[in-house]
């Protein structure tokens, strides 16, 4: 599990059915790309987030695959369509074999 | 040996045409992508929207955004990075739109090349420039 | 010797076509709630110098970039105060207490604080920044170590701490027993050093608004510090800063914590006062 690593999600609270509605997601992590050397010149092996989803009660959102060219603290804004109440779950993969997560609830008036 | 003014031009033409006949284009890394994603299938050019700021501010956190209505994936390339490939945004049936924005690396100087996946098979792609600057003292 | 340096200098400031780029006009509002006060009149002080407006280093950066702080979900920085929330309420050290256990929340006892740092301490009968007096309080109270004075967690605490003084003026004292520090840094401000011999004023008082190289130079405010940058995409403090700049004259730098650094940064903060504390801002 890589250090320090911490997901800041903005869903909207409340949605009306059917609507359309922005997320924010980001996650803290160096995204350490394997192009870098250190003081030795020895390369500095990749340790990357490599894939990204969302879903929404069980369907897929979006699900990304990410490369060692998403910056450090990979940010991802996109849409939801939110048919009814319920809970947007994300996940972020590691190169390492961790998986972060995180939730948000939502609520159809 | 002495040439005739007729045998130095035509020397002359025959060395500025080897110099100016294209090379056979190079397949780069970007292409050979774009045919691993595609399969060889046509790629339109168009009906991706693409934004990128014309001079990125600093190349390790350059903001972009992709779309294509009706678009299944999309693949991002940075065409001048030692390794090409961005991300490859799938969406899915929630996805509210077939858009994405994220914050990229980019080496240097290059072509973002966004390239689409459409619903009914079909491909499509943008590219921009995206100039990459250095700044201040180094500091 | 020394015209070649100044004609080298002056090469790298006067960038073909670039000459003059005014900073620009718009307004920040963050979260579409706190108005920054980003561009007001000079202080008093400054009134020996040339310069009758200040402003925040957000009008010199490009529109993309100045994107990212007007929403506090676009803004990167604001993941390291989630982070240095959890330290706030972790209990560390030989006296088993978290900042928590005698400030309560953030929100309830830190507002205002980042606006008036660094000022005089009476007790320690010196000028502390901010990151001294929170070490003092984890050294003396917690029984904690010391966070490194430009480290991480130190970053994710100042950032907790200014967010409570977002949109409220700077405002240090430069007068009272703090004087005699502040015409210290204030010296410090004007004197060239290193091997360009630049002082901070050449670069940020003489040339803010023009380009160094691809850079559009700012006047070299503080009141977005800890400041998250697109270059190495993390918190930044503001002697780590100072660090850089003093380096890039290409002279010996002075160490984070330092008496020099602390009265730099006063004179410095004060140069500031009534621009809106805005950290952790964005900046390239």
């Amino acid at each position: 599990m890589a250090q320090g690593v911490r997901p800041r999600v903005k869903v909207p609270r409340k949605a009306e059915a059917g609507e359309i509605i922005t997320i924010k997601t980001l996650i803290s992590h160096k995204m350490e790309s394997g192009q870098r050397k250190d003081s030795d010149g020895n390369v500095i092996p990749r340790s990357i987030i490599h894939r990204f989803t969302c879903d929404f009660n069980g369907q897929n959102v979006v699900d990304f695959k990410m490369e060692p060219a998403i910056s450090t603290n990979p940010y991802f804004e996109f849409e939801a369509t939110v048919p009814e109440s319920g809970e947007f779950k994300f996940t972020w993969h590691d190169d390492d074999g961790s998986v972060y997560e995180t939730a948000k609830k939502i609520e159809v008036a | 040996m002495e040439f005739t003014r007729r045998e130095t031009l035509a020397v002359g033409a025959a060395a500025a045409m080897v110099v100016t006949i294209p090379m056979p284009a190079m397949a780069s890394k970007a292409d050979a992508l774009i045919e691993e994603f595609t399969g060889g299938a046509d790629v339109a050019d168009g009906g991706v929207d693409l934004d990128a700021p014309e001079i990125a501010e600093n190349g390790n956190t350059v903001p972009i955004e992709v779309g294509a209505e009706g678009a299944e994936a999309i693949m991002v390339l940075a065409a001048g990075n030692p390794e090409p490939p961005v991300a490859t945004f799938r969406f899915g049936p929630l996805a509210g739109a077939h858009r994405a924005k994220t914050r990229i690396r980019l080496a240097g100087t290059q072509d973002v090349i966004a390239v689409a996946k459409m619903a009914d098979g079909s491909y499509a792609k943008a590219a921009k420039t995206v100039k990459v600057t250095i700044g201040g003292c180094g500091g | 010797m020394k015209i070649r340096t100044l004609t080298a200098v002056a090469a790298m400031l006067i960038a073909p076509g670039f000459a003059m780029s005014d900073p620009d006009d718009d307004t920040l509002v963050v979260n579409g709630e706190i108005e920054m006060v980003t561009k007001t009149e000079a202080p008093d002080h400054m009134s020996d110098t040339y310069v009758d407006t200040i402003m925040s280093g957000w009008h010199f950066r490009s529109d993309e970039t100045q994107s990212l702080q007007m929403d506090d979900f676009d803004n990167s920085g604001m993941v390291f105060v989630d982070i240095g929330r959890d330290q706030w309420n972790t209990a560390e050290g030989g006296e088993g207490k978290s900042c928590a256990s005698c400030h309560g929340t953030p929100e309830e006892s830190m507002e205002g604080v980042r606006a008036t740092y660094p000022k005089w301490d009476a007790e320690a009968e010196e000028v502390q920044t901010l990151a001294m007096q929170v070490n003092d309080c984890r050294e003396s109270r917690m029984e904690a170590e010391p966070y490194g004075y430009t480290s991480g967690e130190m970053a994710n605490i100042e950032a907790l701490i200014a967010v409570q003084s977002r949109g409220m003026p700077v405002n240090v004292a430069i007068d009272g027993p703090v004087s005699e520090t502040w015409e210290r840094g204030k010296e410090l401000y004007y004197t060239r050093t290193g091997q360009l011999e630049l002082s901070c004023a050449n670069c940020h008082e003489d040339n803010y608004g023009n380009m160094i190289r691809a850079d559009h130079l700012s006047q070299g405010q503080i009141n977005g510090f800890p400041v998250y940058r697109l270059k190495n995409a993390k918190l930044n403090t503001v002697h780590a800063r100072f660090k850089g700049c003093v380096r890039d004259t290409r002279a010996e730098t002075y160490k984070p914590g330092s008496p020099e650094f602390v009265a730099l940064e006063l004179y410095v903060a004060s140069r500031g006062n009534g621009l809106s504390v805005e950290g952790p801002s964005v900046r390239n």
